[in-house]
């Protein structure tokens, strides 16, 4: 027989006792005695599988257990048992910069295998990192949307660094044109789902990390459910309607934003999202208009670039991850590669922010498409999709003898790639000055690579009176898809 | 939702444990509630040895507990609970306080926003350990209390 101290909160299951007699020769018997005596007690004292709870500490006498034999600890009459609670608790977790890093840390810490410590090892030997951290990383869940240009080394570095679990949302084809900064994937893979591809390439590089792959177009009806079971999302979007979706979603499922994007040679990354900071829209409420900054596809994008812009995403996650360092919150970096210089702006939590400030107009999900023009509302079809000609009606028309204009919207460099015989390059930011070398009396056909930059010289020469203006549908693109497969495409 | 359960803090007791977090903050602040009958009539700050992160967490330790728990005895009240703080968050219990928590222990929880202490809320643990049910907090002036008031710092331990 021993004596058991019982605390406080469990002397309600022991008749209001403070100490009671239980016997047993170990501690693990004389515990198992004392809940057989007072059935209450067993869920507090025990977990589901059977183990004492980690907040119940056992004294036998002044000494811990844990640094004794635990539960084999011997217990001899006289000896006096007692059960002693930590107290613990704290705030939620998420939606908090530390976010990321605790709700890793919450799930049950995995532990490492050999090969991975192995493999690891440069990470463990860093007090920054250590066990704790890398187990912290495999432990943890990071969505990335987009395996393109950003995609690429974010998922690489991720995967390399032990993420475990490493979701990727695409739904596209490797073209030849991704080859030049896309380095997931390679010549071999054109044709196939860049989502095949890259689980490949990322499972070669690290065989412990689950590839988890939604090859879906993201929207506003599966995107909350999409980033429900992941710690932290990489944006590497290349669309305005796709980023502010991916940025709200973000807020309202309380996860936090490693943003990023690139154009020519210039590109931009930031931390959105977390709860302390703003978010993309504190940074711009309004999309610019549709049509104004162009797409890589338009501008194009140095091949390098992403991958600089890439890799501050997976610092910045892996970051998160850790709870180590100064994340990019509240900080808007801009790398200027032909300069070689980084900017960082001051970003302030917007009050006003229609998402993430004190009184949101925004509070579910909305159509992104329509938020940013790109697919106008029914109400206001825009004169410019409903005067269009297709590159094949343009080729009968040619073939036919009639007279048109062709004038080329697109820049000097990408008409030295393809272009229509007989067009007149004058670049769209060049058409309002030279507006005068053309003929408003003509039947004018306007393209550009594939169609969106047209569309607004289209609109322009009919706001300035031009009568009978014609939108080539798809661009250049499209021509040399159906009526001159002999030009190279980009 | 019904508060069968109810909890009774004096103005000091309130006051206390506010100036608390505040002091804390961003820091999660921690410490027991000591009275009798479902009145807190002191409050004991204890230092938060957590060594996940004191943004995010607290934790008592066993020590510490255990002195609480004697010197309730000995000046004849009860442990009756503890109380702690939410940096920046709600003053709701959260799914890491429900996994922590003990039975019949009162659980007030502040709430600290940008270092302004704001809502308090009691909370108790359903026996079978499934959830918190709210309890009712209610104000009782200092003079109806029966005991010394003082707040009983333990510093210099974390």
């Amino acid at each position: 027989m021993a004596k058991i101290l019982i605390p406080t909160p469990l002397r309600p299951y022991t008749d209001k006792q403070d100490a009671v007699d239980a016997s047993g020769a170990t501690v693990g018997e004389l515990l198992a005695d004392l809940t057989r005596r007072h059935a209450g007690l067993k869920p507090h004292l025990y977990n589901d599988q059977g183990k004492l709870r980690s907040f119940v500490n056992v004294y036998v006498n002044d000494e811990d257990i844990r640094y004794l034999q635990k539960e084999q600890t011997p217990v001899t009459a006289g000896d006096t048992v007692s059960i002693i609670p930590s107290v613990a608790g704290g705030a939620p977790t998420v939606a908090s910069a530390e976010g990321a890093a605790e709700s890793a840390s919450d799930k049950a810490l995995p532990a490492l295998t050999n090969d991975e410590v192995k493999r690891y090892s440069r990470h463990l030997i860093m007090p920054e990192v250590g066990v704790e951290g890398q187990r912290k990383l495999k432990a943890s869940k990071v969505l990335c949307i987009g395996a393109g240009g950003l995609g690429s080394p974010v998922a690489m570095y991720l995967a390399a660094a032990g993420v475990g679990t490493l979701g990727l949302v695409d739904f596209d084809v490797v073209d030849f044109s991704n080859l030049q900064r896309q380095i997931l994937h390679g010549t071999p893979d054109v044709g196939r789902s860049k989502l095949a591809s890259a689980k490949d390439r990322l499972e070669a590089l690290n065989p412990n990390v689950e590839i988890v792959t939604h090859e879906v177009a993201i929207s506003s009806e599966n995107a909350l459910k999409l980033f429900e079971p992941y710690d932290v999302i990489v944006d590497g979007t290349d669309n305005f309607p796709t980023r502010y979706l991916v940025n709200d979603a973000c807020v309202l499922t309380g996860k936090p934003n490693a943003y990023g994007s690139i154009f020519r040679f210039e590109g931009q990354a930031s931390v959105f999202a977390t709860k302390e900071g703003p978010c993309y829209r504190c940074l711009y409420p309004e999309p610019p208009p549709p049509g104004l900054v162009p797409s890589c596809a338009e501008g194009g994008v140095l091949g390098v670039l992403p991958g600089i812009i890439g890799v501050i995403q997976a610092t910045e996650t892996v970051k998160l991850i850790l709870g180590v360092g100064e994340p990019l919150i509240g900080r808007f970096l801009i790398f200027d590669a032909l300069r070689m210089k980084f900017r960082e702006l001051k970003l302030r939590k917007d009050p006003d922010c229609p998402v993430c400030g004190t009184h949101p107009t925004v509070t579910a999900l909305i159509d992104y498409e329509q938020f940013c023009g790109v697919r106008p509302a029914a109400e206001a079809t825009p004169l410019s999709t409903t005067i269009e000609i297709t590159s094949v009606e343009l080729k009968q028309r040619l073939d036919r003898g009639d007279r048109l204009k062709i004038v080329d919207v697109r820049e000097p460099n990408e008409y030295q790639i393809n272009r229509i015989p007989g067009s007149e390059l004058i670049p769209l930011g060049d058409v309002p000055k030279r507006v005068n070398e053309l003929n408003p009396d003509d039947e004018i056909v306007v393209h550009c690579k594939s169609g969106v930059r047209s569309a607004k010289a289209a609109d322009f020469l009919r706001s300035v009176g031009f009568k009978r203006v014609l939108n080539l549908k798809g661009g250049i693109l499209d021509w040399v898809d159906k009526v001159d497969p002999s030009q190279p495409k980009y | 939702m019904a508060a069968d359960r109810r909890l009774i803090v004096t103005d000091d007791v309130e006051q206390a444990i506010r100036a608390h977090g505040q002091e804390t903050y961003p820091h999660e602040c921690c410490g027991a509630l000591v009275g009798k009958n479902g009145i807190v009539t002191t409050v004991v700050a204890l230092p938060n040895t957590t060594e996940e992160g004191p943004r995010r967490r607290f934790l008592v330790r066993p020590s510490d507990y255990r002195q609480a728990e004697r010197r309730s005895a000995e000046t004849g009240l009860e442990l009756l609970g503890f109380y702690h703080s939410h940096p920046d968050h709600p003053a709701r219990p959260s799914q890491y306080d429900l996994d922590h928590a003990w039975p019949t222990f009162a659980y007030i929880i502040v709430s600290v926003m940008n270092g302004a202490a704001g809502g308090m809320t009691v909370w108790y643990l359903k026996d079978d350990r499934s959830s918190f049910e709210e309890g009712s907090l209610d104000h009782g002036e200092n003079s109806h209390s029966h005991s010394a008031q003082t707040v009983h710092r333990q510093t210099g331990r974390g």
